[in-house]
């Protein structure tokens, strides 16, 4: 599948595949059809989480370049993120020559600000744990001033800021767009509001989705964080009772509701936790019934998370159609909805 | 609206109006963020707020800068959280002295609207939308002006932008009616600020008005009387019936 190189001016009129896994049915739509593929008493619930610029460039303290992206602020006030050696996201992560092994103790100055490793994580050497040496408004200024959004070789240009925000971010948790919801504009979700689809958020700490090693991106993604709203889960459970369907949009908000189930014997528990839980083949979901997501090709990580909500056999044929059809995959991408009537 | 625990932010708030709204926000027990351009005077603006243990933060950026507005709120909702309170007061006055339109230069109209109306905009764009979708409610507050309303010769840089945002108010409200998100205007009188200063040069500033005293006089609107009007209304701060 062609991957969107770049962001669209009307991301609303873009294509949406509606799939219907059950019946193993699907068809070609546009996100502007939404609301005949929802209904009243439906909830769609989205991570609120704003994208934060994560890609620091920077130098060791020996003078060697290299870019740090953040994975996750932890409780600690440090930062999970992986080292990159010396270049940028123009080129394929997997090309990306090998940065230098930093030891805990050692200091690097990334986007302006001195950062000293804690921890090196298991399973890469590229996987650290940072303590800046600024807090407060002071690191969130700097980290603002010299970061970049996280962005891969398939885009044509730099992306600003405005590129990677939804339209309705709140705190800045998230290291790479939460995509999914990149094309919902407030005139569509007003729109299913008047129709009575309810609407809901959460703040997930989305991570990285790749680095290039193939050791660690099998360990990702990482534990992340979520906070639930007890007014989402409210939400949520009132929507079930009456055999409303919840819709997660995207896969970081089926992780923040299902791992909260997970960890509290399938009841969603409001407030701030991390969840561990991995979705893919063989998960059946507790508490999300249909997903609105992007176009993911077999053999990517996230088409695995799919298999949550649709038989592989499925998916791949939906895959097939979405690449004959030229629907666009990757975080500018088109839509699909796995969603049964 | 309950104050305390609110999440707050103000723009323009190293001096005047906005340094005393700060105050006002932080003292009944609000989490607040301060903005203005001038790191150092922002930050002599929190020290005292600081020094009795008020948790304020101080923020530079440029409300009229399209790439602050990201880097403003997520700095700002890491410091406090999610805003439930944004307050437009942060504006120019324009050029000074302050030229006839025929002497207005059309780039120095463009920086001001920038700066009253487009920025105050951009923001609220960054900001609403997730007031909406937390559905907690949220209060947006413009700091306006009589020269929204009445044609003062001189005025015209300044006064056009207040017009402006007099009505981004009306249409924000209208178009978010049933949200629980909500637009007020408030027109706060002539103070004693710098740039009432830098506006009406000579003037007998001792009969102003105290933005102190206004702040007050606002937040106490805010507390008790404010939740009463229709989203998108105006209201005069001398006007107020505040207990």
């Amino acid at each position: 599948m062609k991957p969107a190189t770049w962001p669209v001016d009307h991301p609303e009129e873009g294509r949406l595949l509606a799939v219907e896994p059950r019946a193993r049915r699907y068809a070609d739509a546009r996100l502007t059809d939404l609301p005949t593929l929802l209904r009243a008493g439906d909830l769609l619930v989205v991570n609120d989480a704003a994208t934060l610029p994560a890609s620091l460039p920077g130098r060791t303290e020996a003078g060697e370049r290299i870019e740090l992206r953040l994975v996750a602020r932890e409780l600690d006030d440090t930062w999970t993120a992986v080292l990159f050696g010396v270049g940028d996201w123009r080129r394929r992560t997997e090309d990306r020559p090998p940065p230098p092994a930093l030891p805990v103790g050692a200091c690097l100055t990334v986007g302006g600000l001195r950062a000293r490793v804690v921890e090196v994580l298991p399973p890469s050497p590229r996987l650290l744990r940072v303590a800046f040496s600024e807090s407060g408004a002071a690191l969130w200024s700097s980290l603002y001033l010299g970061g970049r959004p996280v962005q891969y070789a398939h885009l044509q240009a730099p992306l600003s800021l405005w590129h990677v925000q939804t339209g309705y971010g709140g705190r800045p948790w998230a290291v790479e767009p939460p995509s999914a919801g990149l094309p919902l504009t407030w005139s569509l979700l007003l729109a299913l509001r008047r129709q009575g689809v309810r609407l809901a958020s959460l703040t997930h700490a989305a991570g990285l989705s790749s680095t290039g090693d193939a050791a660690l991106d099998a360990a990702l993604p990482r534990p992340e964080r979520s906070d639930i709203p007890a007014s989402t889960v409210e939400v949520v459970n009132a929507t079930r009772a009456v055999g409303g369907r919840v819709v997660a949009v995207g896969t970081t908000v089926v992780r923040a509701l299902e791992g909260r189930a997970e960890m509290n014997g399938g009841r969603l528990v409001p407030g701030e936790a991390l969840t561990d839980l991995l979705l893919g083949p063989g998960f059946v979901p507790r508490v999300v019934d249909g997903l609105l997501t992007g176009l993911h090709e077999p053999g990517s990580s996230h088409f695995a998370l799919l298999q949550a909500f649709a038989p592989v056999s499925l998916l791949k044929e939906v895959a097939a159609h979405a690449e004959a059809r030229g629907y666009l995959g990757h975080e500018f991408g088109d839509s699909c909805l796995l969603l049964d009537a | 609206m309950r104050l305390v625990g609110r999440s707050v932010l103000v723009t323009g708030a190293s001096r005047g109006l906005g340094r005393a709204l700060m105050a006002g926000f932080a003292r009944a027990g609000a989490r607040v963020v301060g903005v203005a351009r001038h790191a150092r005077e922002m930050e002599a603006a929190v020290e005292p707020l600081r020094a009795e243990g008020l948790p304020v933060h101080a923020l530079a950026y440029d409300v009229g800068e399209k790439e602050d507005v990201y880097p403003l709120v997520g700095a700002a909702t890491s410091l406090v959280g999610p805003l439930d309170v944004l307050v437009h007061n942060a504006s120019t006055v324009g050029p000074t002295p302050m030229p006839l339109l025929l002497d207005l230069a059309c780039e120095d109209l463009q920086r001001s609207l920038e700066v009253n109306v487009v920025g105050p905009f951009r923001l609220s764009k960054a900001v609403v939308g997730n007031m909406v979708v937390r559905g907690q409610g949220g209060l947006v507050l413009h700091i306006t002006s009589d020269a929204a309303v009445s044609a003062y010769p001189r005025w015209g840089a300044y006064s056009l932008g207040k017009g402006a945002l007099d009505h981004l108010a009306r249409l924000w409200a209208a178009e978010l009616e049933g949200t629980g998100v909500r637009f007020l205007s408030v027109d706060p009188g002539e103070m004693d600020t710098r740039m009432y200063r830098d506006a009406v040069p000579g003037a007998d500033y001792a009969a102003l008005a105290r933005p102190d005293a206004v702040a007050a006089r606002i937040l106490r609107w805010l507390e008790d009387g404010a939740d009463a009007l229709p989203s998108g209304a105006r209201v005069e701060a001398a006007k107020l019936e505040v207990a």
